[in-house]
């Protein structure tokens, strides 16, 4: 059946973090909005009931969260003139799929993105000059810089309770902070958590080589705290069922605790559930938006028009929801032309493995990102002058795993891996194990993209889409350099075995262990439409009733976790709209 | 009145049509802010699984697997082997379930080979895995032995399995290297998730490391207990000790 609901003011594809600060935004500035979620309900009380405990097998084995295969995949190749084939099982990229995105199950390591991160170009040319660079990489500034964005990482960090130790309160470096942050307006929401013995070890031996180790801020809530938009937040509990688990106890920010309780109130507000959007629909000259089509769990098709559309699907879903759209010109890797693609980006991560002698690291009471950090080797904190790349990593004691299934195979090299041999090494392992990761910056190149593959599709037979990644020389470099300094941390902290690893060593994989979910671009914003989807505003520069929110517009990935900066863009557009679209509908920047 | 619009990949999507607007068959799952009407379901309940009979694999396969289980986990002054524990009953309702039909993967075609990078392509479920594999377990022991997996010696039951996971023995009907991956997977899970699911007996597994099993709240250890050992009896989330 095929059916056409009423027209919104706005229609928002996607429930995650991004599309439901979207939504709260305009739905208190008086807009009619309609979201369009293709996963369930998700409610906190009922979903993630704290009289339940999770179950390891279910969660973070089975993964019954997150988005599955069958649903819709991506089809991968390591470059160009491969043919690309799908990811058939549960993979790396770990989607949410459910209201509140993968903002239900994520981490919740809670950054805010320095400056170099948002204009990496200039201040790359400004320091170095180009003879930096390595040959095909895509470096641009994002048109929003980090001093724009300051007001909205604020107010993003209050709706979340973010909590951590500020480093730099207007422009005073603070004790036990992130030294190499860029100034603040406000302290973290809530107090940092407290800290395990791996992260104590971490903080020891970094402070004696001369580094300053900080809390990595997080989602976990540091203390009893109302929000932003007066929601009652609760401090962690470090119960260890974090990562890919949704938190019952109002503890871990998400879109479902932070946001939803208030969205759900008002009646300018409605989200449709179990559906999902297969296409943005345009007027015939493709220079305006008039709606969406989407396929609802009955297989009914329906419409939904409106004013102004938005998507917060995520990079992947956004750049093909573009493509399939036949909206702004795709990138063509023969030419170097298009934009719809390009400038598509992954994560760089570097590992020291670490088994100590006789500790109780005690690793089930964790959270998502206990960690501790040091900076001093991450974007551009450290001088580059002849290293040959650009970009670097946060290195972190990272205290996120104890569930034994997931530490299973976690035994030393040369260690049974089954047998007695196996159950003695286990035993010890696990409360010996422990890790240094390196979280990297990730540059493009003109040989990583994204487009819709020619063969495979999805259940409603569209085509999937591809996407065709492999580290360029100036990630593995920087990957190589990093798994040394989490090398020698490891030493100093007095690990007996050490394995050191940079992933970008080996070919990419949506498999590889350890490996990240964080992938960027596609649809990036930008100064020149040459080069870019949107204007700084995230504003499509064809279509000017049209925003792509989220990661997708970030042209470069930092040594950080994206979603903290995706909150601050959306609010940084929301604004956008609010106070300068809605006034005079039309684009917001002119050439 | 109807206007068709075929989009590429051969869904057919209607454009606008006024015929249709009227009807909201997904209403049941549309949700307007203030109605209140937005609770989830609720988890469904906990239930233990049914030790006393199989549902999917035979006597025999039962039998059979368990064999190859206590040469991974077998019984010491640690622990319960992976039988006793009851890996092979929490494997037989793993086979039954979505995780036995591979219910989450992409399973469309063309179904090809790639690189190692590109992922496992095959479309055989675990289900089907283990039917073929512990199939042919006995026929080739008995080329390479004359003796069936079962009345092998300890070592050469560990020898065999060696060498399936090494890749220098070979299956016909299934890749060995794979059914040994799984077969690893599968009885480090049952030995290692919550008792509900049919193994870890007594938390033998959980013992055998320390952890506490469904604990919900932390804070009163994090500090006082860091770097200690926590002596404590775990739970299941069936709270049964
Ligand atoms: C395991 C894991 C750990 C992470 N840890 C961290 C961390 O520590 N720190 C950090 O900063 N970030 C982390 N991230 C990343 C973080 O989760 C994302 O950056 C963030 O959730 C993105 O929010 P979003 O709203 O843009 O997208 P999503 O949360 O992905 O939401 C997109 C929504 O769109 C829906 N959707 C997709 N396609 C369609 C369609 N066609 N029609 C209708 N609906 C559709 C999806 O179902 C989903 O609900 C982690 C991610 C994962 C998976
Ligand atoms: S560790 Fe803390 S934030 Fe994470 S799920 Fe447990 S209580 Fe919630």
């Amino acid at each position: 059946m095929h059916y056409k609901r009423p027209k919104a003011d706005v229609v928002i594809v996607g429930l995650g973090w991004a599309g439901s600060t979207m939504a709260e935004e305009l739905t208190r500035a008086g807009l009619n909005v309609v979201a369009i979620e293709r996963g369930a309900w998700r409610d906190t009380s009922t979903s993630f009931p704290t009289t339940r405990n999770p179950d390891e097998l279910s969660g973070s084995i089975r993964k019954d969260i997150l988005q599955a295969p069958v649903t819709e995949t991506y089809t991968v190749r390591n470059r160009p003139g491969e043919t690309a084939l799908p990811l058939r099982k549960y993979h790396n990229l770990t989607l949410g799929n459910n209201v509140g995105g993968a903002g239900t199950h994520w981490a919740g390591a809670s950054w805010r993105w320095q400056s170099f991160d948002h204009q990496p170009y200039s201040r790359v040319m400004e320091r170095y000059g180009a003879k930096q660079l390595v040959d095909g990489l895509i470096l641009q500034d994002w048109g929003a810089s980090y001093h724009d964005l300051e007001p909205f990482y604020d107010r993003f960090e209050k709706i979340a309770g973010t909590s951590g130790t500020a480093g730099v309160i207007n422009g005073v470096k603070q004790p036990g902070g992130n030294p190499f942050e860029d100034s603040r307006t406000s302290p973290y929401p809530t107090p940092a958590l407290e800290r395990t013995r791996a992260n104590i070890l971490f903080s020891e031996a970094t402070t004696r080589m001369g580094y300053s180790p900080f809390p990595v801020p997080s989602a976990m809530i540091g203390g009893p705290y109302t929000n932003a938009l007066g929601i009652n937040l609760a401090p962690c509990t470090y119960c260890g069922y974090c990562q890919l688990y949704g938190c019952g106890n109002w503890s871990k920010s998400s879109p479902n605790i932070c946001i939803l309780p208030v969205l759900m109130q008002r009646p300018n507000f409605t989200v449709v559930t179990e559906s999902e959007v297969v296409r943005i629909n345009t007027t015939a000259d493709k220079k305006m938006a008039t709606g969406v089509t989407f396929v609802d769990s009955d297989g009914n098709i329906g419409e939904q028009p409106a004013d102004i559309v938005i998507t917060a699907t995520f990079t992947l879903d956004n750049t093909r929801l573009l493509l399939l759209s036949g909206i702004s010109t795709p990138y063509d890797v023969n030419t170097g032309q298009g934009v719809v693609g390009r400038a598509f980006t992954f994560q760089t991560l570097s590992w020291a493995f670490m088994f100590f002698e006789n500790e109780y690291l005690n690793p089930f009471m964790n959270t998502g990102a206990l960690a501790t950090q040091i900076d001093d080797f991450n974007g551009d904190n450290f001088d580059h002058t002849g290293l040959g790349f650009i970009g670097g990593a946060g290195i972190q004691s990272l205290c996120n795993q104890g569930l034994p299934i997931g530490m299973s195979g976690l035994v030393p090299e040369g260690s049974p891996r089954w047998g007695k041999g196996w159950k003695k090494a286990f035993q010890k392992s696990y409360q010996n194990y422990a890790q240094i990761q390196g979280q990297g910056t990730n540059f493009a190149h003109r040989e990583q993209f994204m487009d819709l593959d020619p063969t495979y599709k999805d259940r409603f037979g569209q085509p999937l889409l591809r996407i065709t990644y492999d580290y360029n020389e100036n990630d593995r470099r920087s990957g190589r350099f990093i798994r040394d300094k989490c090398v020698e941390i490891a030493k100093e902290m007095g690990a007996r075995e050490i394995k050191g690893v940079s992933l970008a060593d080996d070919p990419y994989s949506g498999y590889t262990p350890w490996d990240s979910s964080h992938v960027q671009g596609g649809v990036v914003m930008g100064e020149d439409p040459r080069t870019s989807v949107q204007n700084r505003y995230q504003q499509n520069w064809d279509v000017p009733n049209l925003f792509v929110i989220g990661a997708s517009s970030f042209p470069n990935n930092a040594g950080y976790n994206p979603t903290v900066a995706v909150g601050a863009t959306t609010l940084w557009t929301a604004k956008a709209i609010k106070d300068l679209y809605l006034k005079n509908p039309g684009p917001l920047v002119r050439l | 009145m109807r206007r068709r619009d075929a989009l590429k990949g051969g869904l057919v999507l209607l454009a606008t049509s006024t015929l249709a607007s009227i009807y909201k068959p997904a209403y049941s799952k549309t949700l307007v802010g203030g109605s209140g009407a937005w609770k989830a379901q609720p988890p469904p309940p906990l239930s233990v699984v049914d030790s006393s009979r199989l549902v999917y694999l035979t006597q025999d396969e039962a039998k059979l697997v368990g064999t190859v289980f206590d040469v991974l986990i077998p019984a010491d002054e640690l622990g319960m082997g992976a039988t006793e524990a009851g890996c092979v009953t929490f494997l037989d309702h793993q086979l039954a379930g979505p995780f036995g039909s591979a219910a989450k993967d992409y399973k469309l075609g063309p179904v090809v080979e790639g690189t190692p990078q590109q992922g496992p392509q095959s479309i055989a479920t675990p289900a089907e895995i283990y039917r073929k594999g512990l199939a042919e377990l006995n026929t080739v022991t008995r080329k390479k032995f004359d003796k069936a997996f079962p009345d092998l010696s300890e070592d050469q039951k560990v020898a065999f399995l060696e060498g399936m996971e090494a890749g220098t023995i070979q299956f016909e009907t299934v890749k060995a290297k794979d059914f040994f991956t799984l077969l690893l997977q599968n009885v480090r899970e049952g030995y290692l998730a919550d008792p509900m699911y049919g193994g870890n007996r007594d938390m033998v597994g959980w013992k055998l490391v320390g952890f506490p099993g469904a604990v919900y709240d932390y804070r009163d250890w994090i500090v006082s207990k860091r770097g200690k050992k926590i002596d404590v009896q775990p739970v299941s989330l069936l709270r049964t000790t």
